[in-house]
């Protein structure tokens, strides 16, 4: 749960890091370049199964883990207590449901069609790529798929904030001195990724 | 200080339970919270009717037999004492109290109030002890063990074993305990040589008994009477870890 979760934490970097690039550079070239890139290199085509299975390990896992959690208490408490030291990491499990319907969705507008459907070429000085970047800057034109896209990525920074820190306690890794700087660092790297990811459709949306 | 108390109650294990309502009026604000349960139930023994069962020994915070989920906290809404230590002078006249058993599938309700907290056992019995030949006693200062993993030791023993961790994790983990009682030993030279057998057997025994698993909230140490740290949950993790991936074939 733990280990693939930070897998999948750092899957998140390189895509925000390459989503960017659209903001940087309004012709779309480099966002196409990269998405090439991604699209074409043989160990990043093989790195992909990887990290398939990595979502699949955290899907599986959490919603076993969650089960058992459910069955552990089969009566409930008519009053419920709220001791937790962070309000998200009751929620884990619904973040991550509305996380994955997003994945899904995301999925179905850009991965299969990159990878299955037709995508019009556009050819720049440095060579003819497939223009992914256009596909983006119309679904953001969207304003309702806006909203959603922001809510979900909202969600993925709380379930972030909480797993972030909560997988170093599950894999043991503490330590006085450093696991303060694990949850200062975990708060500001989701809020960094959070920001990042809701700057690409707000900017679209509004400046292109 | 009238109060009126939403009670659970439940004849046995077998049988179903629901809330009953109870006024007590005229309680010292200066009583404890079980006192001011014993007013009631000299009540309800004056009037013929059953008494609220309820687990209580020592009265002085120290043997882990009270619990009680009051108001939606395990012993009460103070930090760091349990119920008995609880006084009424902490609830507002004309307050309604709602008091709920400890809720976990590994801990049946025995009577009302009441649950059993046998599972604990179950799980010291898979290897929370140090095992000692027979042979003379050992002088105390013979083996050195530094101050600050002595304290530690200490600390996790602090545990009385009560079970409000269990009561107040959303998954009704049992992970505070175990690792409390995994980290007392593990840290100390003594401990040491059943380390990686002692919490391999625990946490299976935890697991096999219906506990849920940590998702690490941390509720378990706001609510633990005796303020055990989560940090020894992480002991226990990383113990539990290194055991799994050196221990040998069988």
């Amino acid at each position: 749960m733990s280990l693939a979760g930070l897998f999948l934490t750092s899957f998140l970097v390189v895509h925000l890091g390459i989503n960017l690039l659209i903001l940087f550079d309004k012709s779309l070239e480099l966002f196409n370049q990269a998405a090439h890139f991604m699209a074409t290199n043989p160990l990043i085509q093989l790195f992909q199964y990887v990290l398939f299975f990595g979502f699949i390990l955290h899907i599986i896992l959490g919603v076993v883990l969650q089960i058992q959690n459910w069955t552990a208490r089969p009566v409930r408490y008519q009053k419920k207590g709220s001791s937790e030291q962070s309000y998200f990491s009751k929620f884990m499990i619904h973040t991550g449901a509305i996380v994955f319907i997003f994945l899904i969705i995301h999925f179905a507008n850009f991965f299969v069609k990159a990878k299955f459907g037709h995508i019009d070429p556009i050819t720049y000085d440095s060579g003819t790529y497939e223009n992914l970047g256009q596909l983006v800057v119309e679904l953001f034109r969207d304003g309702a798929y806006v909203i959603f896209y922001v809510i979900a990525i909202l969600l993925l920074g709380f379930h972030l904030d909480h797993g972030f820190q909560s997988a170093f306690q599950s894999l043991g890794l503490t330590h006085s001195r450093y696991t303060p700087i694990i949850k200062g660092f975990g708060t500001v790297f989701s809020i960094l990724i959070t920001l990042g990811f809701i700057a690409i459709p707000l900017v679209i949306y509004f400046s292109f | 200080m009238d109060l009126t108390l939403k009670i659970w109650r439940q004849a046995s294990a077998g049988e179903k339970g629901k809330f009953v309502d109870y006024q007590v009026q005229n309680i010292s604000t200066d009583a404890s919270f079980l006192e001011m349960l014993d007013v009631l139930n000299e009540r309800l023994v004056r009037e013929g009717e059953d008494p609220v069962a309820f687990d209580h020994d020592c009265r002085e915070g120290i043997c882990g037999a009270c619990s009680l989920y009051i108001n939606g906290r395990p012993h009460g809404p103070d930090k760091g004492i349990t119920t008995c230590q609880m006084h009424m002078r902490r609830f507002k006249d004309g307050e309604t109290i709602v008091i709920e058993p400890w809720r976990a599938k590994p801990f049946p309700v025995i009577k009302d109030l009441m649950v059993d907290r046998t599972a604990f056992d179950e799980i010291i019995q898979a290897g929370g002890y140090v095992s000692i030949n027979t042979g003379g006693v050992p002088d105390a200062n013979a083996i050195p063990i530094p101050k600050r993993d002595a304290d530690t030791a200490m600390d996790a023993a602090a545990c009385i074993g009560c079970g409000a961790c269990v009561a107040a994790c959303k998954n009704a983990s049992a992970m505070l305990f175990v690792s409390a009682k995994v980290s007392q030993f593990a840290v100390l030279p003594q401990g040491k040589i059943e380390a990686r057998e002692r919490v391999q057997n625990m946490v299976a025994k935890m697991d096999e008994l219906g506990f849920g698993n940590c998702t690490n909230t941390y509720a378990c140490e706001a609510e633990c009477p005796k303020e055990i740290s989560v940090s020894h949950i992480a002991r226990m993790n990383r113990e539990y870890l290194s055991a799994k991936l050196v221990s040998q074939k069988e």
